[in-house]
């Protein structure tokens, strides 16, 4: 045994770290850098599903039914196949609509009635209380495992026992856990982080009891399962078909598997950790397959953990609830027990505390909130804060749900297995499926409906599943379930005689098929309210909702009391915060808001959160004067919102198509200011271009006018000089000029068919004379025959003289070799003039077609005006060709262009 | 004893003008083609005068005056700006780069000869 102080010192620490991981959640949260807001912390907190039933009980099972265990498990990993279709849509429900718990969620779609949202309440409080008795005992039987040992005798009385102790700490623990803050966000980043860690924290001590047993106490699973195989009443545990002690049938196979699948989604924990702590719908994409993996990780030692147990302790030598602390104690590793009651320790903890805060959350706003608001009065008063008093009462709510799961731990808890009182819980909560999932997809279901399903499959469920669960406990005549009144067709577990289903199964057919007929028979038999129809819209089609989403809302109020009723439940802040964002949103400065139905349904929404749709919408009934709504005024509303949609969409793309007309005006405005700037540079170049050659004539003709005695050389050397500086200022001026006139698109173009080899000819006579005086050596390269092409034979033969008068600028002194191509290629005529200069400097090759941009060093350079070039592509570029510079591999400048030959041309 | 100027321009025919008209007035004259010749030149032959053009490959003339200005051993160079109109004669007509006098091309030799003779009395 270990003693009692040091159990409980670990306990007491381990709930402190709890604390500590919770405060820090809240405190980042508060900083805004949430903790939780990511897919794997969301996941574990998931984790939840795993209770004491899980961590004690399921071995429990495996020992008395083999794999029948694996059902509990197995139906949430198929649900969550579904997840992303339907946990997404549950959590755009919740969001949009600040909805808090489940309860809210059925109320709010149908009509957010109240009686439904009670109705739910009480069917969750009923049906749950089991679990929570359960977990109290899972908590008070690992308790007595570690500090006093296997079989002592129970207290006869409740202040002598130690569970009841157990339970008040743990109301504390929640109270303190849950209801710390005084704003009413529905949100607890804190607490959510807690869970995960107490998630993460069983998992561990679980693998690390079944790794003990698996390796430490035995040789592996191998080993185990040899000496399982052993034993009969073992090796039928490993068989799917075992008739073992449990003698399941295949029909609870199925039944257990579709309970639980249906569990995960609607269990008020469940709920809370998927859909109202959700921070972001894409982390559901991640958990869909974290969380399944995560039950697999804590199902895999079960079976070991069970076939160890029974080889040690032998059928019936220990509780089999138990055997993951009794192992480890019985081999004296005391530490290990201590982990794994640790690890318990956070199953029940998680579970209880989770739970007991969702449901003390529905029973304040669902149950004592419309009680108090039907008090006269008392939702008209104007003043007084309510935060607390929700606060308050739902402290209350959790304690006397905590002393309700004691009494029936008392009463009926000590008769059963962990296991069969957990289902029932399941089964329970399994009656808000019809009209929970019906509601979200089908538009047709009514509140009448729902009541009526929900309602009926609850009485159901208490007659064939609760009932008997108490009658074990000796509070009913022994003869009753087999014939309650003399009657035995109402047998409570073979209801019309229908026998051969196990008592789950059984209860499960019957109270489903009560629910569901009942659901859609009265639905389709009753007209739906218009209040129904426009939730049912605004559920099943949430995803369709883009901003102008209809407001099912007429009626009038006065800013004043919507301010005041807001102030009650937000506090000052949160409610200024509204008003001032709806101003902003709807553009209208923060005095001049109208009550209209847009601001009363923020405010409704906003206070949602706090006490939940159903009495949300009695305490803004009590200040607003609502028009009750006719059908028609629903599809009028419907086709407004549609209107408006539509009217957005439009302004939508008005503004689409504004902002591409700014951009483009933007991008011609910024080409403008290029097209400005390379003028002006164009005006720079030309007027310094212009200004040294007038700069030297000016210069030279002064001084030979004031100096007479000049020497006649001298004299002819500036004339000369003068004679050829002006020449450069006529052509300079000419080829501006020319240049302007095509770039403005002015020049005159003629047009005829051009025989290029005759225009090469003439090119290479008319410049021959420059070679010649450069002594360079021209070789032309022509085909005997090429195309002629369509184009201005003048204009050609400028481009030509050009490079060719290039070409003998930049050939060596000695030894200059000019060579001029011609051949056709494909659909072009291309033609090349290639030098063995120096070639053009690799920086100079991109700018070499701009204007005065010529080449190499300016000292070196010779004489030229710089457009050349520039002009000669204008003028292959308006004749529909193209001209470049091609990179030669020994040097030398190789320019080249080509012109389209026209098809069908003649040759 | 007679001054030395140095021409710095990269115009041919603009140096052979500047060049005559100097030598006419019996100045000893020195050429440079580029900025970086003539403030290697500067340094060397430490002239009087430099007729610096302010549109140079290499270093331009604004960037040749303003290493002569940091540099204390040249102190007695005085610097006479050939500018074209427009941004250089703002420049140098804010004397920010450290220009003596300046005159804008085309230029009259009368007036150049003038400005010349002043600076070197």
């Amino acid at each position: 045994m270990i003693p009692p102080a040091l159990v409980l010192a670990t306990a007491f620490g381990y709930l402190l770290l709890l604390f500590a991981i919770a405060a820090f959640g809240d405190r980042r949260a508060a900083q805004g850098r949430s903790i939780i807001a990511n897919p794997w912390i969301y996941a574990l907190s998931w984790g939840v599903y795993c209770t004491g039933w899980t961590y004690f009980g399921s071995v429990e099972r495996a020992v008395s039914g083999g794999v029948w265990f694996l059902p509990i498990y197995l139906g949430p990993m198929l649900a969550m196949f579904l997840a992303w279709i339907v946990v997404r849509k549950m959590v755009r429900i919740a969001r949009t609509y600040r909805i808090t718990s489940i309860a809210d969620f059925i109320a709010s779609r149908y009509g957010k009635s109240p009686l439904l949202a009670a109705l739910v309440t009480v069917i969750t409080v009923v049906g749950v209380l089991p679990y929570i008795a359960l977990q109290l005992k899972a908590a008070s039987a690992a308790y007595e495992v570690l500090a006093i040992g296997q079989g002592a005798e129970r207290a006869a009385v409740w202040w002598a026992d130690g569970t009841f102790y157990v339970a008040l700490m743990l109301a504390a623990f929640s109270i303190v856990f849950g209801t710390r803050h005084l704003d009413l966000s529905e949100r607890h980043e804190g607490l959510v982080a807690a869970v995960a860690f107490e998630s993460a924290v069983k998992l561990i001590a679980f693998l690390a009891v079944g790794i003990f047993v698996t390796w430490g106490l035995f040789d592996g699973m191998g080993d185990l399962w040899r000496r399982a195989q052993e034993l009969p009443e073992l090796a039928d545990l490993m068989r799917l078909d075992a008739q073992g002690p449990g003698s399941f049938g295949h029909t609870q196979w199925f039944a257990m598997t579709a309970l639980a699948m249906l569990a995960v989604l609607l269990l008020p924990r469940q709920f809370q950790v998927m859909v109202v702590e959700c921070t972001d719908e894409n982390h559901i994409r991640r958990a869909a397959w974290l969380f399944p993996l995560y039950l697999l990780l804590i199902n895999v030692f079960v079976l070991p953990v069970a076939v160890g147990g029974i080889l040690i302790f032998g059928q019936g030598g220990a509780d089999p609830e138990t055997f993951v602390l009794a192992l480890p104690m019985s081999q004296g590793a005391t530490a290990l027990a201590l982990v794994v009651y640790i690890g318990g320790l956070s199953a029940v903890t998680g579970m209880l505390i989770v739970e007991t805060i969702a449901i003390a959350t529905m029973i304040c706003n669902d149950l004592v909130m419309p009680a108090l608001l039907r008090r006269k009065g008392f939702a008209a008063r104007s003043s007084g804060d309510l935060t607390r008093l929700l606060l308050n009462i739902r402290r209350a709510a959790i304690l006397f749900l905590l002393m309700l799961g004691y009494l029936y731990f008392r009463i009926a808890g000590a008769g059963h297995a962990l296991v069969s009182i957990g289902l029932i819980s399941f089964a329970a909560v399994a009656q808000f499926a019809p009209a929970l999932f019906g509601g979200m997809y089908w538009r047709g279901g009514t509140r009448a409906g729902a009541l009526a399903g929900m309602l009926g499959g609850a009485l159901v469920w208490a007659y064939t599943l609760m009932l008997p669960s108490v009658a074990g406990a000796g509070w009913l005549p022994a003869g009753f379930l087999q014939a309650p009144f003399g009657l035995s067709f109402l047998a409570p577990e073979a209801l019309f005689g229908l026998h051969g289903f196990d008592p789950l199964t059984h209860s499960l057919f019957w109270s489903m098929l009560v629910n569901i007929s009942l659901y859609v028979g009265v639905s389709l038999a009753g007209a739906q309210s218009a209040r129904d129809a426009s939730q049912a819209l605004l559920f099943v089609d949430v995803f369709r909702s883009t901003g102008a989403e209809p407001i099912f809302w007429r009626g009038r109020a006065s800013i004043g009391d919507l301010r005041g009723l807001a102030v009650r439940l937000l506090g000052t802040d949160r409610a200024e915060a509204l008003f001032r964002d709806h101003a902003r949103e709807t553009g209208l400065p923060a005095d001049a808001l109208t009550p209209d139905a847009r601001l009363v349904d923020r405010i409704e929404r906003q206070i949602a959160g706090a006490v939940g749709t159903a009495s949300a919408r009695v305490m803004v009934a009590s200040v607003a004067q609502e028009e009750p709504l006719t059908i028609d005024d629903v599809v009028q509303i419907l086709e407004e919102a549609s209107q408006v949609r539509i009217y957005a969409r439009e302004l939508e793309e008005k503004s689409r198509k504004l902002e591409a007309a700014t951009a483009e005006l933007r991008a011609l405005n910024e080409e403008l200011k290029s097209l400005d700037q390379l003028k002006d540079d164009f005006m720079s170049s030309v007027t310094h271009e212009l200004r040294t050659p007038l700069t030297s004539i000016r210069a030279l003709a002064e001084l030979m006018h004031d100096t007479p005695d000049i020497d006649p050389e001298e004299r002819a050397e500036f004339i000369r000089i003068i004679v050829s500086e002006s020449e450069r200022l006529g052509r300079l001026v000419n080829q501006v000029l020319d240049l302007a006139k095509i770039e403005a698109g002015m020049a005159e173009w003629t047009s005829a068919e051009v025989d290029m080899r005759a225009l090469a000819g003439d090119a290479l006579r008319a410049t021959a004379e420059l070679f010649r005086e450069k002594g360079a050596l021209v070789r032309a390269h022509l085909p005997d025959e090429v195309p002629t092409v369509r184009s201005d034979a003048d204009r050609l033969m400028q481009v030509l003289m050009n490079l060719l008068s290039n070409a003998a600028k930049f050939v060596p002194d000695t030894g200059g070799r000019v060579d001029l191509i011609l051949r056709r290629h494909g659909n072009w005529l291309e033609l090349r003039v290639q030098d063995n200069g120096p070639g053009v400097p690799p920086a100079d090759r991109a700018a070499i077609f701009d204007k005065f941009r010529q080449a190499g060093e300016v000292a070196s350079r010779p004489p030229g005006t710089g457009l050349g070039l520039p002009i000669s592509r204008e003028i292959v570029n308006n004749l529909g060709g193209e001209m470049w510079l091609e990179h030669q591999p020994d040097g030398g400048a190789c320019f080249a262009f080509r012109l389209p030959i026209e098809q069908g041309g003649s040759t | 004893m007679t001054a030395r100027v140095l021409i710095a321009d990269d115009e041919p025919n603009i140096v052979l003008s500047l060049q005559f008209m100097l030598k006419r007035e019996g100045y000893e004259v020195l050429v440079a083609r580029d900025g970086t010749e003539a403030l290697e030149t500067i340094r060397r032959e430490m002239p009087r005068l430099v007729l610096l053009d302010g549109m140079m490959p290499g270093l331009s003339g604004f960037e040749v005056c303003e290493a002569v200005r940091a540099d204390p051993a040249l102190e007695g160079v005085r610097i006479l700006m050939l500018t074209a109109k427009g941004r250089e004669t703002d420049i140098a007509r804010g004397t920010g780069a450290g220009v003596d006098d300046y005159v804008t091309k085309p230029f009259s030799t009368r007036e150049l000869m003038a400005r010349i003779r002043g600076m070197l009395a």
